[in-house]
């Protein structure tokens, strides 16, 4: 029958098989794929789905601990936040589609990170957005930022999930190719988490949600590529939103999930009923027959092809336990959601695939899964950067170089983003957008959860193993600021193209630096996603691993970031060396991009993240904040602009050139207000902590000696305004 | 006293509203599915927020179709009060039981923050618990928003002390930049003739507890359950 298959070596091409990898896959058939077959091998090979470059740098990272219920490998990661609860959460990228078509490729995004979620049993809670795009000055950048930001909150809006935090950034190196990363977080019962390999030979296969088009098809493919000039010829491969069918899938799903009817269950995301039936069916070991004839479909004359390879939105896979059909259909019906009985799982190890009466194909599972191309890309470690000496910078006046810098696009307010997502749904929103991490409440009982997405791009570039290191730091020292417990993150690596050797240097020194955080810090990494080929003829991003964060914080111990009371002490924890190398400083004020990023100590970060949290749980602190982008001085002035207070300085130190000490970007540092100083230091001293008192709230302005004053007013008027007057220009 | 809250495919803020009111009265409303054609009987019914069947034609267009509206329109008519709040808005507004039409925001965009209201009228069942043009700041989170009537119809409105809340500053100056959404005359909220049904965009329900930024919202639905008791 599939004699006479008409498969070249050059179809295989088109689909994004090499020849060796064809080569392989015929020898697992024993003959040459049809082309239905060629279509899931081409997927299930995928960069996307199969991991098949960055595998043995991800094998190393760390993804244990005590808190830990399910690691990496599951649709999210899950961890215990104690009295029977778990948190439940992952990040995941949808770049290329976003890129072609901002509004539709975020707000499928969104839908795809919200289904990795409930598909394991939890309701989700919270959504956070990591967003990168081209120079402000690019033409197109105006045109995604708006697509994205509305696309974003067209579909979390609509399915009542409230869009808490998240990050946007702009430089040039995104200009062909924007990062949007969406991450979401859900509460679940810990020992009513619901997994994903197949069992029970004879079970019944469903299928669930909207119907199948032609929508989307070889989505995998495409995110498995570098862009030419055609990229908006791509538009055809991405999918269509529905966040009103993604609601009714969630609730069907939690409601179904109350009862003992489900087996396994698997979103269909990347390479939709191809990549949920194999994955299923690999990880129980088994084999899974479809017809495809039963399969709801939006449109007439769908090829097999055509049906296992569309990416069709709000779309799951389940297996469920003999006699429960009845019970299940009933509630789908209920939400007026497509239920079908597509198949079945068989002990043969086989995906079998019928169609009018005939097989369609026939793929042993194991072979596809394991025998997936696993590859050791060559690499180049990245040379370190010169040293910047401050002393060499002309001495200019910090509070303009501080006005300059907060209405950077960088540091510039992001309401005009967050506005448009409903951060509010749900009634639980303890700390909005705009603070170091956004604060979400799990339980009556005042638990909380912390969750912030960051990463530093520039610093990833110049030493991709210290910006790997930082990333997880930041992360860490945001949720420490907020008065939470660091619990475990979520990574979405971005990067260029994997078989240029600089690139997964990149690639590999990242991986390097974060693991050596985690472990540092108690910090695993429980989920994540790879997105590579980021770049445009040739021309790649910033390597940007982004890292999702989650702490645990009992409400009562929640501070954030704004001034709270006059006559404060304002006391900054750790050690100042001035660092100016690849600073936001450097970079706006000196146009520059020079330099190695700050070193990053991690048992400094350890000691005074550990700290911090223990002064904040005493209730020493009033308002607390991490030092990041801008250093002491945009911290303050962060803290400034959000409180409505002013800060005067202490005398500044002699030994650091002063915009050195100002703007400088040493890590492990953060900024605590509290009226009971000596207390703070007292401890500082006795915990080996550096910490000096370096101002005092009130009035309505900066102040520092011998540089004069800056209005807080005027600094948060230029803080707001960038974003907003940027996208109101035709 | 018993609370009724309906929930429409697509609804999103009925978990909000049901615990401010489980706050204020001391147990859980009774939710009621939009394919029942029997409601239970009760003191009060609120339309929650949300998207109700997703909002792709005019939003709440096709809620105001559902077969649970005969009821609550029925209900209405017998002097059961009757809230809605954002999407419950559009919906009574769809339906024809409170006059005028929500329009998509002035910025086009959707909008979520805090705003502050002007109680424009603190005589009714809704408005008690708030003093005569008191001043409060809550949230809200709508992207069609901006309410529209006609001239006689706003007039009317004005005339009878139908308008329940306008947007207003932060000392409850009636400037139009207090105005976000650019409603006619800021209109944020009006009741029917009888002043049993009231629309209104922001969620006061989100405005209910210290520990999520305000409590403003709080003396509302205490006002409220006060005068059903």
């Amino acid at each position: 029958m599939r004699g006479g298959s008409n498969v070249t070596p050059a179809l295989a091409a088109e689909h994004g098989l090499t020849e060796e990898e064809f080569d392989r896959a015929v020898g697992i058939l024993g003959h040459t794929p049809n082309v239905t077959e060629l279509g899931i091998f081409s997927a299930m090979w995928s960069e996307h789905c199969s991991y098949k470059s960055s595998k043995v740098w991800l094998k190393t990272l760390p993804t244990t601990g005590p808190r830990v219920i399910c690691g990496p490998g599951e649709n999210a990661g899950v961890v215990d936040i104690g009295d029977g609860d778990a948190v439940v959460f992952k990040i995941e990228s949808h770049n290329h589609p976003s890129f072609i078509e901002p509004y539709q490729g975020a707000a499928t995004g969104v839908g795809g990170i919200l289904r990795d979620v409930f598909t394991m049993g939890a309701r989700p809670i919270a959504i956070l957005d990591s967003l990168r795009f081209g120079s402000p000055d690019h033409p197109r950048t105006r045109h995604l930022v708006s697509g994205v930001v509305s696309g974003i909150g067209g579909y979390g809006n609509c399915v009542g999930v409230p869009t808490v935090g998240g990050e946007c950034e702009f430089h040039r190196c995104y200009d062909g190719n924007i990062l949007v990363n969406a991450m979401c977080v859900g509460i679940a019962r810990a020992d009513r988490i619901f997994y994903s390999a197949a069992a029970g030979p004879g079970n019944p296969v469903i299928y669930i949600g909207a119907k199948t088009g032609r929508d989307g098809i070889h989505g995998a493919t495409m995110a498995s590529a570098e862009f030419s000039s055609d990229a908006g010829e791509k538009r055809p491969t991405v999918q269509v939103g529905d966040p009103f069918t993604e609601k009714l899938l969630i609730e069907a799903c939690l409601e179904l999930m109350e009862g003992d009817a489900i087996v396994a269950i698997q979103d269909m995301g990347a390479a939709g009923l191809t990549s949920s039936s194999v994955e299923m069916a690999g990880k129980g070991g088994l084999g899974i027959e479809l017809d495809l004839d039963r399969v709801p479909l939006r449109e007439t004359g769908m090829s097999a092809y055509e049906i296992m390879l569309s990416e069709s939105q709000e779309r799951m896979l389940m297996i469920l336990r003999p006699g429960s059909e009845i019970d299940a259909r009933r509630i789908f019906a209920k939400w007026e959601l497509d239920f079908a009985v597509i198949g079945r799982v068989t002990e043969t190890g086989r995906l079998v695939l019928r169609m009018n009466g005939e097989i369609a194909a026939d793929i042993p599972v194991e072979p596809l899964v394991t025998a997936a191309p696993v590859y050791q890309r060559p690499w180049l470690r990245h040379h370190s950067e010169p040293e910047i000496d401050p002393a060499s910078l002309p001495d200019r006046d910090p509070f303009e170089c501080l006005r300059c810098l907060v209405a950077s696009p960088t540091l510039a307010s992001k309401r005009w983003i967050w506005e448009q997502y409903d951060h509010l749904v749900m009634g639980s929103t303890v700390k909005r957008p705009g603070g170091d991490a956004a604060v979400v409440r799990v339980s009556a009982a005042g638990k909380a959860l912390a969750l912030a997405a960051d990463c530093t791009p520039r610093y990833c570039r110049a030493d991709p193993v210290r910006g790997g290191a930082q990333a997880v730091a930041e992360s860490w020292r945001n949720l420490t600021a907020v008065g939470a417990e660091p619990l475990a993150l979520t990574d979405n690596m971005n990067f260029g193209n994997p078989e240029r050797p600089e690139i997964m240097g990149e690639f590999a020194g990242a991986i390097e630096g974060i693991r050596g955080a985690c472990l540092a810090l108690d910090y695993p990494v429980v989920s994540g996603n790879v997105s590579f080929y980021n770049e445009t003829n040739g021309s790649a991003i910033l390597p940007t691993p982004v890292i999702g964060g989650v702490g645990l914080v009992a409400i009562r111990d929640v501070v954030d970031l704004a001034l709270k009371r006059d006559g404060d002490a304002l006391i900054l924890i750790g050690e100042t060396n001035g660092h100016l190398g690849c600073s936001l400083y450097l970079r706006e004020i000196e146009n520059s991009e020079a330099g190695p990023p700050p070193p990053v100590d991690l048992a400094a970060e350890r000691r005074n993240g550990d700290f911090v949290r223990g002064v904040i749980r005493a209730g020493h602190a009033v308002a607390c904040h991490d030092l990041s982008d801008g250093g002491l001085l945009a911290a303050v002035a962060e803290m400034a602009m959000t409180g409505g207070r002013g800060v005067t300085f202490e005398p500044l130190p002699t030994d650091l050139p002063r915009n050195a000490f100002l703007f400088g970007e040493d890590q492990a540092r953060y900024i605590v207000e509290t009226a009971d100083p000596d207390t703070v230091l007292e401890a500082a001293r006795a915990a080996g902590v550096p910490a000096h008192v370096i101002g005092a709230v009130g009035g309505v302005a900066l102040t520092l000696p011998g540089a004069g004053a800056i209005s807080v007013d005027a600094l948060r008027a230029a803080n707001e305004a960038w974003l907003p007057d940027y996208m109101a220009q035709a | 006293m018993r609370a009724v809250v309906v929930i429409f495919p697509g609804s999103n803020r009925e978990r909000d509203v049901c615990a401010a009111l489980a706050l204020v009265i001391g147990r859980e409303p009774v939710r009621v599915w939009h394919r029942d054609t029997d409601m239970p009987r009760s003191d009060l019914i609120v339309l929650p927020g949300g998207f109700a069947y997703g909002d792709y034609l005019r939003c709440g267009a096709m809620a105001a179709h559902s077969p649970i509206m005969h009821e609550v329109r029925d209900r209405a008519a017998k002097g059961t009060p009757i809230l809605g709040i954002c999407n419950g808005f559009q919906i009574l507004a769809e339906a024809g039981m409170l006059p005028g039409a929500l329009l998509p925001n002035r910025s086009l965009r959707f909008t979520c923050r805090d705003i502050h209201l002007r109680v424009e009228n603190n005589q009714t069942i809704f408005t008690c618990g708030y003093a005569a043009r008191q001043t409060i700041r809550v949230p809200v989170a709508h992207h069609d928003g901006n309410y529209t009537a006609d001239p006689d119809t706003l007039d009317r409105l004005e005339d009878r002390g139908l308008v329940a809340f306008r947007y207003c500053g932060p000392d409850g100056d009636l400037s139009e930049a207090g105005n976000f959404n650019g409603s006619a005359r800021a209109i944020a909220g009006i009741f029917n003739n009888s002043r049993t049904v009231l629309g209104l965009m922001p969620h006061l329900e989100n405005a209910v507890d210290p520990l999520l930024g305000g409590t403003d919202g709080r003396a509302f639905f205490e006002g409220l359950v006060g005068a059903l008791q």
